[in-house]
């Protein structure tokens, strides 16, 4: 069933100088089983949003629905919500505290009441999943490198076994070769878990290639929700919004206006290559 | 949690408070608690209070805000009034076992939370409209003297200016390492005093960690700014007094004058400004 989202709005500071509107009557749904990319510029209120979803911050107006139940409800267990719906915060690597890594990531199921071994089993479980190996079980966590702290930190939410798995900015600060390590992380999790995901972003060539729904947020509002290819169509507006559309699209624009046929709703280079071959077939080399 | 925390804290806006030499506001404040103790009856009391009002008007620092940030202090202020209620000798009251609750501790504990109440929201009121950057040009100028006895007047006023500062930056920073914890499931809010002890755990090591990696950058953003101590290190806005500061020391010292003379004659008030 998944999380509803009913007309919220959230205020940072309210009654001071510092007032901030950080969110303005958000409307969505996120279905299961379903990767989502969140994407805004600095600001526009992504992670206020991803802390509604799992009941750290409370609307100041409007519902949020798990399963059906009002996530603020009397007597509503928001504990047991956050172990269903796990959050990734932004620089998560600053979170971690035990002794050594198997420690840390076992923190949160042991939050959860379950049993020693049962801990274990998850949070080495975990760890073989974002990829560190037992090598890393017994390492202190200030003795990782940047991208291993990271990734560990990612084991710590998934050992609650989260239905919905909300990952803030998992690539900032990242080097390339990182930034794909994580996200090809991500989805793989996604196929073999069966979760839903959300990404939240601000890089497009990021999300584009990985998730199947986009949401835009702009200025704390929600202006796109939908397939990647009907919010790409938009890149002129996304531009205003200090966001852009991944390279391919402009390539591909750039040719049809050039009088090339091709596809401008491919989402990443092999199949922006396919399309181009595809025109450039046996007429393309005809005309040369 | 700590949002309600304004002890420390900068509040941006114009007021004719703000404007003033920062000096002039950390005599005043100074001036204004050694006041606090000096008066000793309700008229006093309500010449403070007054004199508070008027400078929280003039700060156009909202009301509320000011008295939000007392809220943390409420907890310090009841153990301190409980304790001055029960343990100061004199005409009992009332009794319970060994407790004796008397007429001269009910009045000092009642004058105590005043003096409290004042001198937080007064200190809180110099914070609030004095950027820490001012603050500290302040107490060096005003420390300068004491370069002569070798204290390093400059270092001190730094470290001071540092530690203001990064009250606040902490305070976020123990927010969202909070949180972080919370998404995981841990729990702060426990009844049991072990387990609160506990659950600190978690909230203190990555807190630790973050300010001691902070005050690295911190030391390394300074030298590479090449500092090196207060020798011969010139101003980007000097203090200068003008006409209004001076005037504003006028004021301070007109109540701090009315303070004094309020103690002197309390006794020949009438009833209820002599208690
Ligand atoms: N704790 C806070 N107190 C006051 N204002 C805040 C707080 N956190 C965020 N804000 C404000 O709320 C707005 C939205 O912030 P948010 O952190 O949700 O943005 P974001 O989209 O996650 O940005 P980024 O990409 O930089 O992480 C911003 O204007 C920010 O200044
Ligand atoms: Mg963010």
């Amino acid at each position: 069933m998944g999380l509803k989202i009913e007309d919220i709005s959230f205020t940072y500071e309210t009654g001071t100088a510092m007032q901030v509107r950080a969110l303005n009557h958000i409307s969505c749904e996120i279905p299961d089983d379903r990767f989502i990319g969140l994407i805004g510029h600095t600001g526009s209120g992504k992670s206020t949003l991803v802390q509604m979803l799992n009941g750290l911050l409370k609307p100041t107006q409007g519902r949020i629905l798990f399963n059906g139940e009002d996530i603020h409800g009397d007597g509503y267990d928001r504990k047991n919500l956050r172990a269903k719906v796990g959050l990734v915060f932004q620089y998560p690597e600053h979170q971690l505290f035990e002794a050594d890594v198997l420690s840390d990531v076992m923190f949160g199921p042991r939050n959860l009441g379950l049993s020693e071994e049962e801990c274990r089993k998850r949070a080495s479980e975990s760890l073989f999943m974002v990829g560190m190996g037992e090598r890393f079980f017994k390492k202190s966590p200030f003795d990782l490198s940047g991208g291993e702290k990271r990734r560990a930190a990612i084991a710590g939410v998934l050992a609650m076994h989260p239905q919905i798995l909300i990952l803030d900015e998992p690539t900032a600060g990242l080097d390339p070769r990182g930034r794909d390590e994580i996200l090809g992380l991500i989805s793989e999790m996604k196929k073999k878990l069966r979760m839903t995901i959300v990404l939240v972003s601000h890089s497009m060539d990021d999300v584009a290639r990985y998730v199947d729904q986009i949401m835009v947020m702009n200025n704390g509002k929600l202006v796109y929700n939908d397939v990647p290819s009907e919010v790409f169509r938009h890149h002129k507006e996304l531009e205003t919004m200090g966001l852009s559309a991944p390279q391919v699209i402009y390539i591909m624009e750039y040719l049809k206006e050039r009088g090339l046929p091709v596809n401008t709703e491919v989402l990443d280079i092999q199949s922006a290559a396919d399309s181009i071959m595809a025109c450039m077939g046996p007429a393309g080399r005809g005309r040369s | 949690m700590f949002e309600n925390i304004t002890i420390g804290q900068y509040y941006q806006t114009r007021s004719p408070l703000h404007s003033l030499d920062p000096r002039v506001k950390l005599t005043g404040t100074l001036l204004y608690i050694i006041s606090l103790f000096i008066v000793n009856c309700a008229a006093g009391y309500l010449l403070a209070a007054l004199f508070l009002v008027c400078m929280i008007r003039l700060s156009h620092v909202p009301f509320r805000y000011i008295v939000r940030g007392m809220r943390a202090i409420l907890f310090l202020l009841a153990i301190t009034m409980l304790f001055n209620m029960f343990l100061t000798p004199g005409q009992v009251l009332w009794q319970a076992g060994p407790l004796h609750l008397t007429r001269e501790g009910l009045t000092f504990a009642v004058k105590m939370a005043f003096r409290l109440t004042f001198l937080i929201l007064g200190s809180s009121l110099m914070t609030l409209t004095t950027t820490p950057t001012q603050l500290t040009d302040a107490m060096e100028s005003l420390m300068r003297p004491l370069k002569v006895l070798h204290v390093p007047v400059h270092e001190i006023a730094m470290m001071m200016s540092i530690a203001l500062r990064f009250i606040p930056i902490l305070m976020e920073e123990a927010d969202k390492i909070m949180k972080a914890q919370m998404a995981r499931c841990a729990e702060f809010d426990s009844k049991h005093l072990m387990k609160k002890i506990k659950s600190m755990v978690p909230l203190l090591v990555p807190l630790f960690v973050s300010a001691f990696r902070r005050a690295n950058d911190l030391a390394m953003a300074m030298e590479a700014r090449c500092y090196r101590g207060g020798e011969g290190r010139t101003r980007m806005n000097p203090l200068i007094y003008r006409t209004r500061d001076w005037i504003a020391y006028g004021v301070v010292f007109g109540f701090m004058a009315a303070a004094i003379a309020l103690r002197v004659f309390s006794a020949s008030l009438p009833f209820p400004l002599n208690l």
